[in-house]
């Protein structure tokens, strides 16, 4: 229970953490955060309902008005703006790609990591994201894909990394890979 | 930890958090059912009014917080004339900088303290069914103390890297900063099962 809690509360920290890393940008000019990322690692690392539970507490704190996201952005404005859409989705997110990680354990950790990373951090997130962007700017589905296909490359890279990252984890710390135990 | 609230004391810093809550929200829905560019126009100047009543400082950082919007609101205006449909861009351009506005006006005046009350208050019927809400109140005050301890740990390993490396770090340090973080995670489990657990 007490390491539940704790864990939940520190990948939650870990959002946060990763939002102050500098941003890198991609060749064609699209910046990119590697807070996309620590929603990714929730599901991969700490399995379907802890992961989501994890990113859930990091967008409540964002609402109470703690300026966790990159760039210090935080409080309720966000959930008024045009990117509301990616932060509902990332405990959903977190959560699939923990349940995909539960289920695939047949599959190599890193390969799961990765596949599952896709599915639940890209696939799932850019979905909210771009019925998000629909709602506030008021724009057809395809439109709204158009607004954010930009940004697609530098997640898939991100998804590659959180397979690397966890098949690490898996070695360093076997025990503390929750969506495996 | 800093937070958003501002240092300017408004006199909106005493009423009641839920109340300002219940206001955005139905100001939201209003804004979302209004379509005529007037109506909005004005809707967006008595937003700009209620940042300037407190003074210019509180005028300049709610401004500041609104900055973040110009890309979409550039990208709007244009598709719209491009498209030969301005008014319409324009309402949607006004409607986001209002709600966003009013939004970040409810954060820049409610303690984070208050905002925790409202949602205690949310979680009462939670705790009727037998659900402690402890347990999310000490994680809400796990993540406010980790989030800096863990920066400072990442800021470390940055430089570390640095120190053996020409390059610059990137992600390669995300995954030892996992690594502590998971550590960290471990070892507060175990010292709060040492004061008698949850």
């Amino acid at each position: 229970m007490e390491r539940n809690l704790t864990m939940i509360a520190l990948f939650a920290a870990l959002i946060a953490a990763l939002g102050l890393i500098p941003k890198f940008t991609l060749g064609f000019g699209v910046p990119i955060t590697a807070q996309s990322l620590g929603v990714m690692l929730c599901g991969t690392v700490l399995g379907a309902w802890r992961g989501g539970l994890a990113a859930l507490l990091f967008v409540a704190l964002v609402a109470l008005g703690l300026p966790l996201l990159a760039g210090g952005r935080g409080g309720l404005g966000v959930f008024a703006s045009p990117t509301v859409g990616f932060l509902v989705g990332f405990p959903i997110g977190a959560f699939v790609t923990g349940f995909i990680m539960d289920q695939w354990r047949s599959a190599p950790v890193g390969l799961a990591a990765g596949v599952s990373a896709v599915l639940g951090g890209i696939l799932v997130v850019y979905a909210f994201g771009i019925f998000g962007m629909m709602m506030t700017l008021n724009k057809t589905l395809v439109e709204a894909t158009l607004l954010v296909q930009a940004f697609i490359p530098g997640d898939l890279i991100k998804a590659v990394l959180a397979g690397f990252i966890t098949s690490g984890l898996a070695k360093a710390r076997p025990a503390s890979l929750l969506s495996r135990s | 930890m800093i937070s958003l609230t501002s240092p300017v004391e408004t006199r909106a810093h005493g009423w009641p958090a839920g109340a300002k809550l219940g206001a955005l929200c139905l100001a939201t829905l209003l804004l979302f059912g209004v379509e005529e560019p007037v109506w909005q126009i004005l809707f967006c100047a008595g937003m700009l009014l209620l940042y300037a009543l407190p003074g210019r400082p509180f005028l300049r950082a709610g401004l500041g917080r609104l900055w973040m919007l110009w890309p979409f609101v550039g990208l709007i205006l244009l598709w719209h004339v491009l498209t030969d449909d301005a008014e319409a861009g324009l309402v949607i351009a006004l409607r986001m900088i209002t709600a966003v506005g009013l939004a970040n006006l409810v954060t820049m005046t409610t303690k984070l303290t208050d905002m925790m009350g409202v949602v205690h208050w949310l979680a009462a019927p939670l705790r009727r069914f037998g659900l402690r809400t402890r347990s999310l109140e000490l994680a809400v005050a796990l993540v406010v103390r980790f989030t800096p301890v863990l920066a400072a740990k990442g800021q470390m390993l940055s430089l570390a890297w640095r120190a053996r490396s020409r390059r610059r770090a990137g992600w390669r340090v995300v995954m030892p900063f996992t690594v502590l973080a998971i550590d960290d995670a471990e070892h507060v489990a175990e010292a709060l099962r040492a004061r008698g657990g949850l």
